[in-house]
């Protein structure tokens, strides 16, 4: 098999040149679905039956919930390709991809407090969606402070990869946790198996903020990236000659 | 593979491999003890500690509010379809709190077999419905009402 694509992609400085190229028309792809989605969601999308306006809040906490758990698979799997081919490149994706997912599970985490507090009537319950959520950002927060508690940022990649990758199993444990206890939290309502428990008025607006949420989700990792690049790269040739021609 | 590579797969693969039968064992561990609530049939079967604050979660039974006394002092059922628990409750209700509806009471139990609550909340379901619909459908879920 021809390795070559792979070592390319892996490549810093290659990473950098088409991130720049591609990085307009990701600001533009962004912003118009989060403003489609929002505006559809929180102005037009009727009000559920029973919950009122409170619903609406949906629109912030489903996506970004799925993107904390994505964001972490992405995270820990980043960081096993990092240990296994010892990619600079792909510790560094790993790296970046600790506080954006800490910031996204605390957005979930407030949002569904903003979210229970009118319906359920407490802002936070110790089930076990709501601890394992928890737990979750005391992860991102691990691996995001491990990283950089080394005087060599190579041993801090690998303590830091070590770590996402024994938390991944928090993940499955976050999804199923409300199948496998009884639980506050109500059970899923999108899911792979069956259509969705949602009206589709109510549907649409929220598919499309899960899809401009994973394109938050790219331009966030894409822009520290490059930051991350600049600064372990600014010894490179490439990088002094950048920075010399600004 | 370069075998220097393919070692430390193997051992990647080991440590998510320990790493999740740890958390498996955890998990059988926890069992039931991981549940927010006790259903109304497990506390008339006695699996809870008397005395200690417990949580009991169930249907709210039509028709079962009361509010004997001129107060907040209310009184409903909670049931889980097989039995059904009484429970006493002094204080402001949660906006969704409905007969018919699910709700989860913190509290101790009573020698009358009581649950005299400090906490009510409201627990809601995963569908989502405008409420023009609703007196039409009658909460049919999208999903079933899709795949005929």
């Amino acid at each position: 098999m021809n390795w070559n694509w792979f070592h390319k992609f892996a490549s810093p400085k290659w990473f950098y040149q088409i991130s720049e190229r591609i990085l307009p028309g990701l600001c533009v792809v962004t912003f118009s679905l989060l403003f489609v989605g929002l505006i559809w969601g929180i102005g037009f999308a009727p009000a559920d039956a029973k919950q009122g306006n409170s619903f609406r809040i949906i629109y912030l906490h489903v996506p970004s919930s799925f993107l904390a758990l994505a964001g972490y698979f992405l995270m820990a799997i980043a960081g096993a390709i990092g240990l296994i081919w010892r990619i600079k490149l792909s510790f560094w994706v790993m790296k970046c991809a600790a506080p954006i997912g800490g910031i996204l599970t605390l957005l979930a985490l407030v949002t569904g407090g903003l979210w229970g507090k009118p319906t359920w009537g407490s802002f936070w319950v110790w089930d076990a969606r709501a601890t394992s959520m928890l737990i979750l950002l005391f992860l991102y927060i691990g691996v995001y402070l491990l990283g950089r508690s080394f005087q060599n940022s190579d041993s801090g990649d690998k303590a830091s990869a070590f770590l996402s990758i024994i938390g991944t199993v928090n993940i499955p444990i976050i999804y199923k946790s409300v199948d496998w206890w009884f639980t506050l939290h109500q059970p899923a309502t999108i899911n792979f198996t069956s259509a969705p428990s949602m009206h589709p008025d109510m549907f649409y607006p929220l598919l499309i903020m899960i899809i401009a949420f994973y394109f938050v989700y790219g331009l966030a990792l894409t822009l520290s990236l490059r930051v991350e690049i600049l600064s372990r790269e600014r010894k490179t040739k490439w990088v002094r000659k950048l920075i010399s021609q600004q | 593979m370069h075998p220097i590579r393919r070692q430390r797969l193997q051992i990647v693969a080991l440590i998510f491999l320990l790493s999740a039968c740890a958390a498996g064992l955890v998990i059988y561990v926890l069992g039931q003890n991981a549940n927010f609530f006790f259903t109304p049939s497990q506390i008339l079967a006695g699996e809870y500690r008397s005395g200690s604050t417990i949580r009991v979660g169930g249907m709210v039974v039509e028709g079962s509010v009361s509010r004997p006394n001129e107060n907040l002092q209310t009184q409903f059922t909670l049931t889980d379809g097989k039995t059904s628990l009484d429970i006493v409750y002094e204080g402001i209700l949660p906006d969704l709190f409905a007969e018919n509806e699910a709700a989860i009471a913190t509290g101790v139990m009573s020698v009358s077999n009581k649950l005299i609550a400090s906490q009510v909340l409201a627990k809601h379901d995963e569908n989502y419905t405008p409420p023009e619909l609703t007196e039409t459908m009658d909460f049919i879920r999208y999903s079933d009402y899709k795949v005929q």
